[in-house]
């Protein structure tokens, strides 16, 4: 494979990823008349969007009353104020519209008495900034991210999107202005290596929740787009903010969605009660995921735990109807049937808070431009979703919000690509002469590698020690073992050695690239987590304690900022949050609770 | 510590250096306190030997991709109980596809099938401003069609799709066509029923239901493929 050049192939555009932001900005480029290109490791409804199950939010008020601006409000509430206020007003804005617009590409939502589009209520959704809970999830029984995710593939059928699928994209193409100018990419059925040469290039290539030992995200979610920029010189923002997600099955890891909450479930401990109500008395069990899930870890510590270990909680659907649980959560039912061994209508649900979404990425603006430190775009560069950070999650993720990010920035992502090739903002560049360098070069060791470290084994030390140097409750002394650790572990990885070298469908060589890319960003986060010396979010840390002067352990006079982490010597950087949004007044700081 | 030695044998075909297919005898410790499903043992195997090849991503059922033939059988890896499984547990491709390698086969024909269907609501009347309307009775019917995850279980273990995959449609391609008609906002009814009105796309179905029988979510396409022809009998009288 060691070739001196490799085949090219022209577009305008090459999206990287086919799930939900990937395919979302395809219908664009493809109804706009690009010639482009989505790649895709895996069929494009085999992405993990598909996984989503509870809703996607938007204030559309079908059954009471709701305002985008609560919507915005909430989830800056919920960011802890870390999110940038104008990309989430834009996101909260745009919500209804391309909420209406996917029924309109044929999802089979769930429908009220009226006809319209359902919704249930879930965590961290109130009304009256923050008031009492709102129905505001729209919801497609509990398989809203399936029935989403298809939707969008059938209309990008219908729009004759041309999908390169099983491709693995390797790494970015760079020149040396900044200018992004495409992908090399590994066809996993023949093992040939191609560069994509375009004018745009879009990456949505989700998150990496796999860096954690216990997760609900699918195997494929290595973080690739994150490792591919890493490499190219570019920043990752706030990856020290990771959500983890209360209701994951203990044991197996598998989703629960917060919808089951939504429809009335309840948390309980050995003592069987309903421990929500102390740590926050208003929303109970629907405050945002971040307080759940340390009141969980909090009880589980301090011997409240269920089953023999102690080390579980429950969550309790029995009460509720029979009949609502088939028709609304008939999915967690299956599901608790097959990890649990449990049917939810009989007896509650083991669960622990679980590694679930990556709330921090490539900095993007609200455009879905990758954008530099000052701000300004990176030419040619664009993302959406779960790999980007615009950023509208800040230290925390509303439910839901995920959905209506990859469907409002994959949209915007899209129209900044037609709109900066139509005024010549960015163009064909011709390709730099060693552009294929450093990608043979990854390749060709994995060839020739002998003696080296096992890919499962390292994947495995690197998972164990995030989950254990950086879970729910970070510590000072584990934070700083945890980065010499990962510094041992990237030793291992950079001589990984496989012991297939066939060229046809090459698992083993796919597994590790991807860990290849997940290091990067378990670097990212140990670095960045072991920096910001405050807690806030989905980010607490023991030597951040609660105090009056600091409510929370947030400490906004030194740490209310973005973390920037820089492959190059590991280096950090900061920038500010963006607190004035787009047309409505600053939504100020103040001290989170629900 | 509940452990035990799992049986297998395994399917096994690399086109860089097999002449032919041949079946592998593997065996592997598992852990019953830890392993519950047939992926959970795959990926044991695969730390042993890493040239097993196959595919899977969510391990819960929802992205269909670790479909293979399990014991003479259909079915999802990651939804398939080991306990249950009597060993030596035979692992072999989807039957029916050109297998690529180990037991990754190639989709391509069971997608072209899916994409015949034109599998997209069609309704190119004015878009309105805010979300079609549409009952909770008429939004039931698409219960049991549009969680079809495309594993091709289905389409795979039906010997009318063995015998004619370039002409028949499939189970799963058939059950996604009936999703769009039972759809109440879509109005390509007739073009839908007219496209399917052939001796091969639809009535190469007799009925034999091992789709039903293999299907991980519960689905029915036989059910559905009998409403396409009841449709097409009501609408010629």
């Amino acid at each position: 494979m060691n070739k001196l050049s490799i085949p090219v192939r022209k577009f305008d555009a090459v999206i990287v990823g086919a799930g939900g932001s990937g395919l979302r900005a395809a219908i664009q480029l493809s109804e706009g008349g690009l010639k482009t290109a989505v790649l895709s490791k895996v069929f494009p409804t085999r992405s993990h969007t598909v996984a989503a199950q509870g809703g996607v939010s938007a204030s559309l008020g079908n059954s009471e009353e709701d305002h985008w601006h609560w919507h915005m409000y909430d989830t800056v509430k919920g960011s802890d104020w870390l999110g940038d206020q104008d990309a989430i007003e834009y996101m909260c804005r745009k919500a209804p519209e391309v909420v209406v617009e996917l029924e309109h590409f044929g999802m089979p939502f769930d429908r009220t008495d009226e006809g319209k589009i359902y919704q249930r209520p879930f965590g961290g959704h109130m009304s009256n900034f923050g008031e009492k809970p709102v129905r505001r999830a729209c919801a497609a029984a509990d398989r809203t991210g399936h029935a989403m995710l298809h939707a969008l593939y059938q209309r990008n059928v219908r729009a004759n999107t041309q999908f390169f699928v099983e491709w693995m994209a390797l790494d970015l193409i760079r020149d040396d202005s900044g200018q992004v100018l495409g992908v090399i990419a590994l066809e996993m059925e023949t093992g040939e290596v191609v560069a994509f040469h375009s004018k745009a290039t879009v990456f949505a290539t989700g998150g990496a929740g796999r860096i954690f030992y216990s997760s609900t995200n699918a195997f494929i979610n290595t973080g690739d787009g994150l490792g591919m920029a890493a490499r190219a010189g570019l920043p990752l923002e706030d990856m020290e903010f990771w959500q983890f997600h209360p209701t994951g099955v203990a044991g197996a890891g598998v989703l629960i969605t917060e919808g089951v909450r939504g429809e009335g479930g309840i948390l309980r401990n050995s003592t069987n009660e309903r421990f929500m109500e102390r740590y926050a008395p208003n929303a109970k069990d629907l405050a945002s995921r971040d307080v759940v899930s340390r009141a969980m870890v909090t009880e589980i510590n301090e011997g409240r735990g269920c089953g023999p270990n102690k080390d579980f909680v429950l969550l309790d659907i029995t009460h509720l109807d029979p009949a609502t649980i088939m028709k609304r959560l008939p999915g967690i039912r299956e599901i608790s049937i097959q990890f649990a061994g449990i049917d939810p209508i009989k007896a509650p649900i083991p669960v622990v808070p679980t590694c679930h979404y990556q709330m921090g990425g490539v900095p993007t603006n609200y455009k879905g431009q990758v954008v530099n430190e000052d701000g300004s775009p990176v030419p040619g560069f664009y993302a959406a979703g779960e790999v980007a950070c615009a950023s509208v999650h800040g230290a925390n993720r509303l439910g839901t919000n995920s959905l209506l990010d990859l469907l409002v920035f994959g949209k915007s992502s899209g129209d900044s690509v037609i709109e900066d090739l139509r005024s010549g903002n960015i163009g064909l560049k011709d390709l730099p002469a060693n552009f294929a360098e450093r990608t043979l070069a990854r390749l060709d060791r994995l060839n020739t590698q002998t003696g080296g470290a096992n890919v499962n084994e390292t994947r495995l030390e690197l998972q164990r020690t995030m989950q254990k140097h950086c879970g729910v409750f970070r510590f000072k002394d584990m934070l700083a073992e945890g980065v010499a650790r990962i510094v041992d572990i990237e030793k291992a990885v950079a001589r990984t050695e496989i012991k297939d070298k066939s060229q046809v469908w090459n698992t083993a060589r796919v597994e590790a690239l991807e860990l290849d890319n997940l290091i990067e960003v378990a670097k990212a986060t140990m670095v960045s987590a072991n920096a910001r010396k405050e807690s806030r979010g989905a980010h607490v840390r023991d030597d951040a304690p609660d105090t009056p002067a600091n409510p929370n352990g947030r400490d906004d006079i030194n740490w209310h900022k973005h973390t920037l982490w820089y492959r190059e010597g590991s280096r950090l950087s900061y920038k500010p949050v963006i607190m004035k949004p787009l047309t409505v007044d600053t939504i100020a700081l103040k001290t989170r609770s629900y | 510590m509940a452990t035990s030695i799992m049986q297998f044998k395994i399917y096994r075909y690399d086109p860089d250096k097999d002449q032919a297919p041949y079946m592998q005898d593997a065996s592997v410790e598992v852990d019953f306190s830890l392993d519950r499903k047939l992926l959970d043992v795959l990926t044991r195997l695969k730390a042993k030997d890493d040239s097993l090849a196959y595919r899977r991503s969510c391990r819960e059922g929802i992205c269909g991709s670790d479909a293979m033939n399990i014991n003479g059988k259909n079915g999802l890896a990651c939804l398939t109980e080991i306990k249950d499984l009597k060993q030596p547990v035979v692992l072999r491709p989807l039957p029916g596809l050109p297998v690529i390698r180990d037991l990754i086969v190639d989709m391509t024909q069971f997608f072209k099938q899916y994409h015949s269907i034109r599998p997209y609501l069609v309704n190119e009347g004015p878009r309105p401003e805010r979300e079609r309307l549409q009952s909770p009775e008429d939004r039931e019917e698409l219960n049991g069609l549009y969680e079809c995850i495309l594993c091709a279980c289905c389409s795979t273990s039906c010997p009318s799709f063995w015998w004619n995959p370039d002409k028949f449609v499939g189970p799963a391609g058939l059950l996604n066509a009936y999703r769009f008609i039972a759809d109440t906002r879509d109005l390509a009814t007739n073009e839908r029923l007219d496209d399917l009105e052939d001796p091969y796309r639809l009535f190469r179905c007799h009925t034999i239901m091992n789709c039903v029988d293999v299907c991980p979510k519960g689905l029915n396409p036989t059910r559905a493929i009998g409403k396409i022809k009841e449709m097409m009998v009501r609408r010629a009288i």
